[in-house]
């Protein structure tokens, strides 16, 4: 299916999530990078060495739950946006979830905006809570959102109301 | 009539890399780019690319023609960059003659020259298809980030490339809609990390898909696509249409290089580098010695590997010449080695079958 619609597949969505301990004891980054390309941009920018790719480009990434701190320097600079940080520390109801977002006008801190999944289907409300986007992430820039935990596999972007 | 040592026909990635590579041995060359501005392919593009450090991947295209012309400008004495200036024939003394401006035409005779011309879009046929609002995606990519010009209101992309889906994904940017992706192959060919972030904006990418007919009386009204069997046969009564004003075309590319054919370089149709191409040596050089060639002209890849390429050609050209730096060798190594990385995954399996073919 993936390779047909370039939508992932729940169990391939879940071969990349940590398991839910992980992701309650802080922010951890979600590497969605299933094909073998020519590209490592994300171990390169990891300053913790938590990415692992290897002497062969082509290797798919992989993000060591142990060593990956949540710090986020690796999603601005994934040429594919496919990577995104989860971090379900903050409260029991929701998790915050950071992603990448060109698109303009960012929306500001405050705003409810549409949360969709994987296929673009509006899935539930998300709160924007931060909006980064310092000259380091050359015009990439990264939200913050808050979104309900029944969610966590499905949230992946966002739309601003009309 | 003007003599140069090394004339580099074509300014993107490979010509850019070419002409670095040979100044920075010794050799003075010219460069002619037939558009007002150089950078080639890059200059359009404004998203991330991907690769290793060395091909600056991370970085947008339009960034990196900037880097590669400021390499450029340190080697201000040994190169030339001579704009609005079209190749126009190539012929058995190396003599080249020169379009400029549209009006002025000159000939110019160069000891050595790099092909690095590039690629043309390829078209496809279906009723219609000639009304205005149809376009090739290279175009409306150009119309868009180039000049800043909106093409239309809502698109329908036919080819789920690599060129198709990014393109797509500059015009959602732009704030223009895009109703679909579709292509006839029942797999999306462009990486999957692309078509994810358009699907998760909730484009549908309908592989097993064509277009049946354009619908419009003065421009583009409308299109009906249908899905087609496993051997490309459109499937009756699967029609559907979509009202849009702008069609865009992006069924691949095939490399630009009858120059040399016209020069008399051997020349062979290879498949996997998707149309006729020039064969060569190891060094980029053709079957005529002193004359190479580098990058999309060579065979369809990416900007990684016609950077890669460019330096190679550029290293090994300026080396023919009397240009010999110390450590050619090494240099040459390790241009090889980063082609061989880059080609080295699944993806690459096409390019290296036609690597071997077109090997002299
Ligand atoms: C939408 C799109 C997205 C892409 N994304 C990526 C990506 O993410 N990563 C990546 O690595 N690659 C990407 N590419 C591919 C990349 O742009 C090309 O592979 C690369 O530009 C090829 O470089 P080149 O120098 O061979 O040719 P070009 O960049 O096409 O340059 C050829 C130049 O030659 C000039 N020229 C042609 N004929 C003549 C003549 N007769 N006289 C004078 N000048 C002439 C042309 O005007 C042009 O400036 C993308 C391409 C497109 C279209
Ligand atoms: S979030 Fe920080 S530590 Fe984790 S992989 Fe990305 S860059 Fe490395
Ligand atoms: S940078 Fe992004 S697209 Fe490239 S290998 Fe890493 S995760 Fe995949």
């Amino acid at each position: 299916m993936f390779e047909k619609t370039g939508v992932a597949t729940r169990e391939m969505v879940m071969t990349k999530f940590p398991p839910i301990e992980r992701i309650n004891k802080g922010p951890i980054a979600i590497v969605e990078c299933y094909q073998k390309i020519p590209c490592n941009p994300c171990q390169t920018a990891c300053p913790f060495g938590a990415i692992h790719i290897g002497e062969d480009i082509n290797n798919i990434p992989e993000r060591d739950e142990n060593v990956c701190t949540g710090c986020g320097m690796c999603v601005a600079k994934c040429p594919g946006l496919s990577i995104m940080i989860v971090d379900g520390s903050k409260s029991e109801d929701t998790v915050e979830f950071r992603i990448p977002y060109e698109f303009m006008p960012l929306p500001e801190v405050g705003e409810k905006v549409v949360g969709l999944d994987r296929a673009g289907n509006p899935v539930c409300e998300a709160k924007v809570i931060k909006v980064m986007n310092p000259p380091s992430f050359d015009r990439t820039p990264v939200v913050t959102l808050e979104v309900g935990r029944e969610f966590l596999y499905d949230f992946r972007n966002f739309r601003r109301e009309a | 009539m003007r003599e140069v040592e090394l004339l580099i026909i074509g300014s993107g990635p490979a010509g850019l890399c070419a002409a670095i590579s040979a100044a920075s041995s010794g050799a003075k060359v010219l460069i002619l780019e037939r558009t007002f501005k150089p950078g080639g392919q890059l200059v359009k593009q404004t998203h991330m690319f991907f690769g290793s450090e060395s091909q600056y991947a991370s970085h947008r295209g339009v960034d990196i023609a900037g880097i590669l012309l400021k390499k450029v400008e340190e080697f201000g004495d040994k190169i030339e960059i001579m704009l609005n200036a079209t190749a126009v024939g190539f012929y058995e003394d190396n003599v080249v003659t020169v379009l400029k401006d549209e009006k002025e035409y000159f000939k110019i005779k160069a000891d050595s020259a790099i092909c690095a011309t590039g690629a043309f879009e390829k078209s496809l046929a279906f009723p219609n298809n000639d009304l205005p609002g149809i376009y090739g995606a290279g175009a409306v990519q150009t119309l868009m980030n180039v000049y800043g010009i909106r093409p239309g209101n809502r698109v329908l992309m036919v080819g789920a490339g690599n060129i198709g889906v990014i393109v797509s994904y500059q015009l959602m940017q732009a704030g223009i809609d895009v109703a679909a992706v579709l292509d006839a192959a029942p797999r999306i060919g462009a990486y999957l990390v692309h078509a994810s972030k358009l699907a998760r904006m909730g484009v549908p990418i309908l592989t097993s898909h064509t277009v049946k007919e354009a619908i419009g009386k003065d421009c583009l009204e409308a299109a009906v696509v249908c899905e087609v069997d496993d051997h490309f046969k459109p499937i009756p009564g699967t029609e559907k249409r979509y009202d849009v004003d702008v069609m865009c075309i992006s069924v691949g590319l095939s490399p630009l290089n009858e120059l040399l054919a016209m020069r008399g370089v051997e020349m062979k149709y290879v498949p996997q580098l998707s149309g006729s191409v020039p064969m060569r040596t190891e060094s980029c050089e053709t079957s005529i010695p002193g004359i190479f060639v580098a990058g999309d002209a060579s065979g369809i890849e990416e900007a990684s590997s016609a950077m890669a390429e460019g330096y190679l050609a550029g290293l090994c050209a300026a080396a023919k010449l009397g240009h010999v730096p110390e450590d050619f060798e090494k240099r040459k190594a390790e241009y090889l080695k980063q082609l061989e990385g880059l080609r080295s995954g699944p993806v690459g399996d096409r390019i290296r079958a036609g690597m071997k073919s077109s090997q002299l």
